[in-house]
């Protein structure tokens, strides 16, 4: 069993650069920030080294941070430009009963994170669900279609701070 | 009507209008599509259960809209559903009704507002015939629901067609 912290440390020295900070000050878990096209190896070691042995994947969200400098688009609608999307994992290994969580922020015009479903098939749905919400674009997934909203939907992304719901689909009126 | 649960000893006949008598036998055996949505659907499956009953109003489930006459629309109709909803209800061979159970079928219910997914009232891709308010409604709600369209089966006309 092993704490955030010393996890932490055994990834930042066998990834460098790829582990950035261990945010630990709120009174929640802790969180290890890491970097989106580097988490599929760290993930990869996270599950295979045998004092880690991370084999459940419990839970994988996406999160509008909504960071970005806050303009009206031609429509006077409140849009926001730059700033990130992030991905949080929750990983926990049930054999040794210890957890983590990480965190990847990747920037909102081009949210790229390499893919974690092949390490576990959980990331699968969960990743498609990101995808659809928040419009992350997870490199090497194998099927990253749209998972809830209605495979032609073009309006955008439903979860992010800024959307707008469109005023008609498909001849259906929208709003109420 | 009034006229069948009397005892009949020897043959006889009886005379009615051809009206009364189509809509008796109409909504009287009221087929009703399997089909549900959301938590409503629970209810509605209660409904159908020995201890409410439906059978009792000639109320049976099918599996298919083509030996429907009614669709009970029991939940969150989504546009991803509604599109389905629709080609379920052309799919079903007149004379058909519909009865919209529940808040989010009738209005989109705790959705109105901030429901981006949720179509606000089935009545907008299907005509409905009666509405259940409820939610979910009990099972006594959706059978006074029942009792309401056959009370509007009963007085359609054959030249002039209500529903």
């Amino acid at each position: 069993m092993k704490t955030s912290e010393e996890i932490f440390n055994i990834l930042k020295e066998k990834f460098g650069e790829a582990i950035s900070e261990l945010i630990s000050d709120k009174p929640a878990e802790s969180v290890i920030i890491v970097s989106p096209l580097e988490i599929d190896k760290v993930c990869s070691f996270l599950r295979d080294e045998k004092d880690l042995e991370f084999n459940a994947l419990m839970n994988l969200s996406g999160v509008d941070d909504a960071n970005g400098e806050k303009v009206k688009d031609e429509n006077e609608n409140e849009i926001f430009k730059g700033g990130t999307l992030s991905v949080f994992y929750h990983l926990e290994s049930i054999n040794l009963k210890h957890k983590v969580t990480l965190k990847v922020s990747a920037d909102r015009e081009n949210p790229e994170v390499a893919s974690v479903e092949e390490i576990w098939r959980t990331a699968d749905w969960h990743e498609r669900e990101a995808y659809d919400m928040y419009g992350i674009n997870f490199l090497n997934h194998h099927n990253l279609i749209r998972i809830l909203m209605p495979y032609d939907w073009e309006a955008g992304y439903p979860l992010r701070k800024d959307y707008q719901n469109p005023e008609f689909y498909k001849g259906m009126k929208v709003p109420y | 009507m009034g006229l069948l649960d009397k005892q009949f000893t020897d043959d006889n006949i009886v005379i009615t209008k051809v009206e009364d008598l189509l809509n008796w036998a109409r909504l009287s055996s009221l087929w009703q599509m399997g089909f549900g949505l959301a938590c409503c659907a629970i209810e509605m499956m209660a409904t159908s259960a020995s201890h409410y009953d439906f059978d009792r109003f000639g109320v049976i489930p099918r599996p298919s809209p083509r030996q429907s006459d009614v669709i009970i629309v029991s939940g969150t109709v989504t546009l991803k559903m509604a599109l389905r909803v629709k080609r379920l209800y052309e799919q079903m061979p007149d004379p058909k009704y519909v009865i919209s159970m529940g808040s989010c079928s009738n209005c989109g219910g705790p959705y109105w507002e901030h429901g981006y997914h949720v179509l606000k009232g089935v009545d907008r891709v299907i005509p409905v015939d009666v509405y259940v308010p409820g939610c979910p409604p009990r099972p006594e709600a959706l059978l006074e629901g029942l009792l309401k369209l056959q009370e509007k089966i009963r007085s359609e006309s054959l030249v002039n067609k209500s529903a």
